[in-house]
């Protein structure tokens, strides 16, 4: 399997600290992988130097097979804020359709990329006057409208209720089964059960990057809360035991 | 930069701008309003002789002015949300071309110009008599000239602030200085030698030299296109140093 995602010793400083800290992970061609980690761990910066917004202090992060931010690869990788970057002052089919008319496609396509997140009867109101969960929906309409081969989703189902949200997690693993690429950030561990693959990241360093069944293998725990912890605690102690000897 | 983009982009400015009925209000009678002032405060002032009456001087030179301080202080806003809300940052993911959003913002705040300046010259010219030799199809050219000038210069110093306060406070430090040299006050021949120099190479004064061109000639002159270019050159100018300053990647 071909990887979408390659990153070597990934080093990112913002504002004089160092967020990211030697990041080494792929992500396979057509996978739902979960970017889990506790707030401020990093993983919105990790998602920013993918879509190549970010500046990075060292190492090379690699898109589909091109450096990450080329210029090729903005019609292949679709990329969705964690607060939503949509217009509030236009409804949400203008939305659609602006970000549409970038990657080319019509109004048709922008219209079904509204139905598909299920704002079919919002279409006309003004994003504005949306709730917080409807917006960040529009959001992700806009980011899905141009079929793009890489989703670089940052927390996209924060907000939504129980039913919106395993909606769109069947629409996701749809999209990873006709072979899109899907990198989804979460602070919330029971979407980690959710995913194909997980890399956990706490404090600018990766802690794992395998499949759930092999994390709850690994750490003999079901809940993958606990798995995680499990691990969290395991690394510390491995570094307090070399700082010790 | 891609035509197809470049019109979307324009489309989607101008259909923000139409949703904000309050604001295409403001930009319609704000300007009408102010000339209304201006010839009531002139219009029992004496006419000095060989010369254009007081109001007829300064509304000419108002019509210009006006598109100029608006659509600055407009763009620069509009140009700083699209930053804070993170929309900017998406937009620069995908295909858009840097050059596509900021000559999209010129052409639709541009277009709006048009629409302000047409509304303060038909006040200026059928409510207010306003008398000037050449057409006023040409002061409405030449103020929306100013405006897309404005908007170049909105776009570029936007990029300097990062908070809607500091954007504000580029509106003296980029329109006053302009407008007090522009030779509306004093004639700009009449300055000291240094003002006179600063003058010079500020654009405002190039369009105020326009204007009244067309207030003195019945027929376009050679120094008002010559102007009218300068304004022009400076706002590509303005424009091309926004975009080299707008980076895909921040830190």
């Amino acid at each position: 399997m071909r990887d979408a995602i390659a990153l070597r010793d990934l080093v990112v400083d913002r504002g004089g600290r160092r967020v990211l800290s030697g990041i080494n992970a792929t992500v396979p061609c057509g996978t739902v992988t979960g970017l889990l980690g506790p707030s401020g761990s990093g993983k919105t910066t990790l998602l920013r130097a993918l879509v190549g917004v970010q500046v990075i202090t060292a190492g090379a992060v690699t898109v589909l097979g091109h450096p990450a931010g080329a210029a090729q690869l903005r019609r292949r990788v679709g990329y969705l804020t964690q607060t939503p970057s949509v217009y509030a002052d236009l409804t949400v089919r203008e939305n659609a359709r602006y970000f549409a008319a970038l990657q080319g496609r019509g109004a048709a396509q922008a219209d079904q990329a509204v139905a598909d997140v299920g704002l079919r009867a919002a279409a006309g109101q003004l994003v504005a006057t949306l709730s917080g969960g409807q917006r960040s929906r529009a959001a992700l309409a806009c980011t899905l409208v141009g079929d793009p081969e890489l989703l670089v989703l940052d927390e996209p189902t924060v907000g939504q209720d129980p039913v919106l949200r395993a909606e769109l997690w069947a629409r996701f693993h749809a999209l990873a089964a006709a072979g899109t690429t899907l990198l989804i950030s979460s602070h919330v561990m029971d979407e980690a059960a959710r995913c194909d693959r997980l890399l956990l990241i706490r404090e600018g360093r990766l802690i794992a990057n395998d499949t759930p069944a092999a994390v709850r293998a690994a750490t003999g725990v079901h809940d993958l809360e606990e798995a995680f912890l499990r691990m969290i605690q395991a690394g510390e102690a491995g570094t307090a035991g070399q700082e010790a000897s | 930069m891609n035509p197809r983009i470049l019109a979307a982009t324009t489309g989607r400015i101008l259909r923000q701008l139409r949703h904000d009925r309050r604001t295409v209000a403001l930009l319609v009678v704000v300007p009408a309003a102010l000339l209304t002032v201006v010839y009531y405060m002139y219009v029992d002032q004496p006419t000095p002789p060989g010369q254009p009456a007081p109001f007829d001087r300064i509304a000419l030179v108002l019509l210009g002015f006006f598109p100029f301080i608006i659509m600055f202080l407009v763009t620069s806003i509009a140009m700083l949300r699209e930053r804070t809300s993170g929309t900017l940052e998406r937009l620069l993911t995908t295909p858009l071309g840097k050059l596509d959003l900021l000559f999209g913002y010129g052409i639709a705040f541009g277009l709006a110009a048009v629409v302000q300046a047409a509304v303060a010259a038909a006040v200026a010219y059928w409510l207010f008599d306003l008398d000037t030799a050449g057409s006023s199809g040409l002061v409405i050219l030449i103020a929306a000239v100013n405006a897309v000038l404005a908007v170049a210069l909105g776009l570029l110093c936007s990029a300097f602030a990062r908070t809607e306060f500091q954007a504000v406070q580029f509106m003296p430090v980029v329109v006053a200085p302009q407008l007090l040299l522009c030779g509306l006050f004093v004639p700009r021949t009449e300055m000291a030698g240094w003002l006179q120099a600063v003058s010079d190479v500020l654009p405002l004064s190039y369009s105020v030299e326009a204007l009244q061109e067309v207030g003195s000639h019945a027929e376009p002159t050679a120094t008002m296109w010559r102007d009218l270019a300068i304004v022009g050159g400076a706002a590509v100018l303005a424009l091309v140093l926004a975009a080299a300053t707008l980076r895909r990647r921040s830190g």
